[in-house]
């Protein structure tokens, strides 16, 4: 438990340097975790030349997913999109410095997934609903 | 298993690994197992490994973030992986936990099929299919009005190539179809049938209950759209099976049943489903018959599919030399080389409930029906056949005593 609520990441969760949205914005992009409900949204400013210039990630989720995404636009401030499309989940969990199990990957996984997703230029997460109209 | 060879398997030390095999059927009495085709008998492995589950580490997956449901998931997702690198599938999301091969089928039948199908569409079938690869077709047609045509078995046991061709000009949706039969004992030439589906425009399901468990089944080197077959006949528990599906298929089809863990949100009057492999899988799973089905892979790889095969092929071949020669039994289905190891047969004026009875005296297990193969039996004019099956457990003594056996059932009827 210790191990998993390291002082980064703790810091992190706790102090968000990227946390917001920006408007107008270049990319957003905004998905959830099925699992727990975790839901994260990344808004990405790009310079002309193709290098994101801001970053900004908002929604909610536990220690891990929202330390994760804030490590995650640390590291993605001043990267061109194509290094943006280039990041593994091992890039994530190099900035964490903790092993997960299954369960808990998924929730530091989510905001790599939303970033690439944006970055590949997606503007709408896969949710057909199927059943009546709200 | 360091003492395997090339092309045999040291059968004693692999029954060591199977504690029922040890059992007597009465007092003096050994097991003679033969009716692995129904089910195979399971190492100690995977007893033992469901046990430990059980024991030390029983919670639900995927939710839960304790030590107890991040190893039961870890655990869980490790069989999944662990069964697709089995039959090479590419992504280890393809494999969707089913509870065995025949709601595999009906998974398929219920969503790529109700979503795609339309009145008049042609699948193909055969005429050696077990019901499971019957049944659901019939219910989609019923329903749909698609309309089921039957690649011939010839005389020979083998399905009519050239029929098939023909029946392609129907431009066809589905091809689906057994790899093995499970009578007859008839491998499918099923790289070639899975090629031809596919220029004919047609998808291509392939019923790999019987392949899967006995030879080296790749779906990559198949380029089979489905793959279905069930965890019980090679080696692992009862009430886990397999859907493999090709990625992009399977993420265009619409979810099977509905229920926990497969959806991505949940409003009052609708749902978004989730991503596959879990879009398909409702509920809390068969856990521990998963993990169970994991060792049996594990079990299975580490003796290698090709050293089963070989000593199958052996075991087969030296049963259709002795049954052969025991007057008034007729074998079904083709000859050794393009059988696995399933030998049906009748015998003259006698019925094979009284068959099985008799030879279950002297500790024999076989099975005596239509095998749920009652089209095919009707093709024979027979009600049903007696039927011995082999694995990587059985020997040539085995063997013996069956042909022993038999001959007593006809010493007793007076045949």
């Amino acid at each position: 438990m210790d191990d998993l609520y390291r002082e980064v990441i703790i810091e992190h969760y706790k102090n968000p340097s990227y946390r917001g949205t920006l408007d107008p914005h270049d990319i957003s992009f905004e998905d959830e975790n099925p699992l727990c409900g975790d839901h994260i949204r990344i808004d990405l400013r790009v310079s002309p030349e193709g290098k994101v210039t801001e970053a900004a990630f908002s929604g909610h989720g536990c220690a891990i997913s929202q330390a994760s995404a804030d490590l995650l636009l640390e590291s993605v401030v001043g990267k061109t999109i194509e290094e943006v499309k280039a990041l593994t989940n091992q890039d994530v969990l190099d900035n964490l410095g903790i092993e997960l199990g299954p369960v808990r990957l998924k929730c530091a996984l989510l905001p790599l997934k939303v970033l690439k997703a944006g970055a590949y230029g997606l503007t709408k997460a896969d949710d057909t609903l199927i059943g009546m109209e709200e | 298993m360091e003492q395997i060879t090339a092309s045999t398997l040291d059968v004693e030390r692999i029954r060591e690994d199977f504690p029922i095999l040890k059992r007597d059927v009465k007092p003096g009495v050994k097991l003679v197992y033969l009716d692995s085709t129904a089910t195979s008998q399971k190492p100690a492995s995977v007893l033992k490994i469901m046990d430990d589950y059980y024991h030390r580490s029983n919670a639900n997956i995927h939710r839960g973030v304790h030590t107890l449901a991040e190893e039961a998931t870890a655990a869980y997702e490790d069989a999944r992986q662990k069964i697709a690198k089995f039959i090479n599938s590419h992504f280890p999301e393809e494999i969707i936990f089913t509870r065995n091969a025949t709601e595999s089928i009906n998974l398929v039948a219920y969503t790529w099929a109700r979503a795609n199908l339309k009145a008049g569409d042609v699948i193909i079938l055969t005429e050696m299919e077990h019901h499971s690869n019957l049944v659901p077709w019939h219910m989609l047609a019923a329903e749909r009005s698609v309309r089921l045509e039957f690649i011939p078995v010839a005389a020979d046991g083998l399905l009519d190539q050239v029929a098939y061709k023909k029946l392609l000009e129907l431009q066809p949706r589905l091809v689906a179809f057994t790899h093995m039969s499970n009578v007859l004992g008839t491998i499918t030439p099923a790289k070639e049938m899975i090629e031809l589906a596919h220029q004919a425009g047609a998808l291509a399901l392939l019923d790999g209950a019987q392949s899967v468990p006995h030879f080296a089944v790749d779906v990559q080197e198949l380029g089979v759209d489905f793959l279905a077959f069930s965890g019980h006949k090679m080696c692992g528990p009862t009430g886990i099976g397999v859907l493999y599906g090709r990625k992009a298929l399977l993420e265009a089809m619409p979810p099977f049943m509905g229920g926990g863990d497969m959806i991505r949100r949940v409003y009052l009057r609708s749902f978004s489903p989730n991503e596959v492999p879990h879009k398909f899988e409702a509920g809390t799973p068969a856990i521990a018959e998963a993990i169970g089905l994991g060792a049996a892979v594990d079990y299975l790889s580490a003796i290698g599919m090709d050293q089963i095969a070989a000593h199958e092929r052996e075991i087969t071949t030296y049963a259709l030399e002795n049954l052969n020669e025991i007057p008034g039994l007729h074998i079904l289905g083709p000859e050794a080389k393009f059988k696995g190891g399933v030998v049906s047969f009748s015998m003259d004026g006698l019925h094979p409930h009284d068959v099985a009875q008799v030879l279950d005296g002297y500790g024999i297990a076989v099975r005596a029906g239509h095998h749920c193969a009652m089209p095919l039996h009707d093709k024979y004019n027979l009600p049903a056949t007696t039927r011995a099956s082999f694995y990587l457990y059985n020997t040539l003594s085995e063997v013996n005593l069956l042909v022993k056996g038999l001959y007593k059932v006809k010493d007793l009827f007076g045949e």
